[in-house]
Order: C-alpha cells, then structure tokens, then sequence
C-alpha cells in the first residue's frame, strides 16, 4: 500500500532552530519505522498566519513529503498533534493528482509530437492535388 | 443647406456658426450607425458588450491548482476572504471545483483567510 502524501505543519516561531532539527529528525525516524520512505523535507522558513493561531502570527512551515500507508499517517499526525510547539498540520495525498498530471502531460506531449507531422502532411498533399 | 439656415437663424445668429455642423451631422450618422462604428459589434443604442469570460486555468494550460500556490489562489478570493463564484470569474466547472478545494486546504494551514483580509 504505497501512497504519497505531503504533511504541511505549522510550528510556533519562537522554536529553536535545533529543538525543530529533532523534531524533524524524531518524524522521520518514525516514518521509517513504520515502513515508509521520507522523500524530501523542505522548510519553507517563517511566514505571516493569515489568521492568529493561539496567539501567534507568524509560524514557520515545514513541508514532508513521505511514501507510504495510512497507518503511517496516523502515527505521524498524532505525534504532530502530541508535539506542543506544532500549531497546525495538514495531511494532503498527492499520489492520484500526480498520477493526474502526469497523464495530461503525456496526451500534451503526444499531441505535440503528433502535431508537426500533420502540418507537413497537408503541405504534401496540397501539392500532389495542385500537381494532379 | 437651406434646412441649417432656416432652423439656426430663428432663434438667434451668435450660435449658427457652432451650431450648423452639428445639426447638418445629425441625419448623417444615423445613416451609418447600424452598419457599425469603431465600437464592434453593438447594437441599436447599447451601451455594455458583454466580453466573453474564459476559464484562466483552461487558457493558460495551468493544470495543477495547488494549496501551496497562494498567489493564484489569492486571484479567486474576494476582500472578504469569500471563493468568488464561477459566474463572476467565468472558471469553468471542472477547475472551479479543484480550485474551491484548494482554497480551502489553504485555509486550513493558515495560508488564505477564512473570513477578511490576511493581516
């Protein structure tokens, strides 16, 4: 049961740079642990709330991106929940919506391979109509 | 010619001269006018022409409406912080339908209000 989700969280501004390193380090431990694979962890720095979330507004996002089952989903949203300084999260599957795009862009890609070929095509028969 | 004369000089002969054209252009535009002015494709005295509304996800080919994308996302927001109807954006029903999900993750993470202005 192979899936891919990306975790979004929300920690509280004022967390130390190392106590977020361990944070991150315990989640990816845990996700390993559970059988899933971390495919890349992105810290996207501090940023505005758009609203106040216990009294903060600003938060600093990290971004998970893991491979694996719902189980580990579970277990990961729960340490997030148990974890103090995390204000929010958000679990989003991103497997069937890349699955999504990567048909378009294979139908965009035939389509652009199959385009040029029909635009000599008439050319030739154009001619071979003038010619006949 | 003798029309201008006879209607200008009546009621007094300062203004005739400012006058006359505008009174000798009146019949003629009304000519032309159906046949269609710079304006396009209007009709009788209307005022508004109504552009054409295009689904800017199917025009600009922009296929993945992502929750992290805060500045499109933002495009589809009114001041309020309410997702702007379809009838209004002119977004088509499929992309309509992925771009209120988005939002609405966006929310949930604190990237696009639930109600007023981000602060």
């Amino acid at each position: 049961m192979n899936r891919a989700y990306e975790l979004m969280f929300i920690v509280r501004p004022d967390m130390v740079e190392e106590d977020l390193d361990k944070l991150i380090s315990t989640l990816e431990t845990a996700v390993s642990s559970t059988g899933g694979t971390v495919k890349s962890v992105e810290r996207m720095g501090k940023r505005r709330l758009a609203y106040t979330v216990r009294r903060f507004h600003d938060g600093v996002y990290v971004l998970l991106t893991v491979e694996g089952g719902g189980g580990l989903i579970h277990e990961l949203e729960r340490r997030l929940r148990v974890t103090e300084p995390v204000l929010k999260f958000l679990t989003v599957r991103i497997d069937e919506e890349q699955k999504r795009l990567d048909k378009i862009k294979k139908i965009r890609d035939a389509r652009k391979k199959a385009a040029p070929v029909p635009a000599a095509t008439p050319e030739g028969g154009e001619t071979a109509a003038v010619t006949a | 010619m003798a029309e201008e004369t006879r209607a200008t000089s009546a009621p007094s002969e300062s203004p005739a001269p400012s006058e006359g054209p505008s009174h000798g252009h009146r019949p003629g535009p009304r000519g032309p006018r159906p046949g269609g002015g710079p304006g396009g494709p209007r009709e009788g005295g209307r005022k508004y022409f109504r552009r054409k509304k295009v689904c800017k996800f199917c025009v600009e080919k922009i296929e993945s409406i992502n929750y992290k994308d805060v500045r499109l996302l933002a495009q589809f927001v009114a001041e309020s912080g309410k997702i702007v109807p379809r009838r209004l954006t002119g977004v088509c029903t499929p992309h309509q339908r992925r771009l209120s999900s988005a939002i609405k993750q966006a929310r949930n993470i604190a990237l696009l209000p639930f109600a007023g202005r981000a602060n």
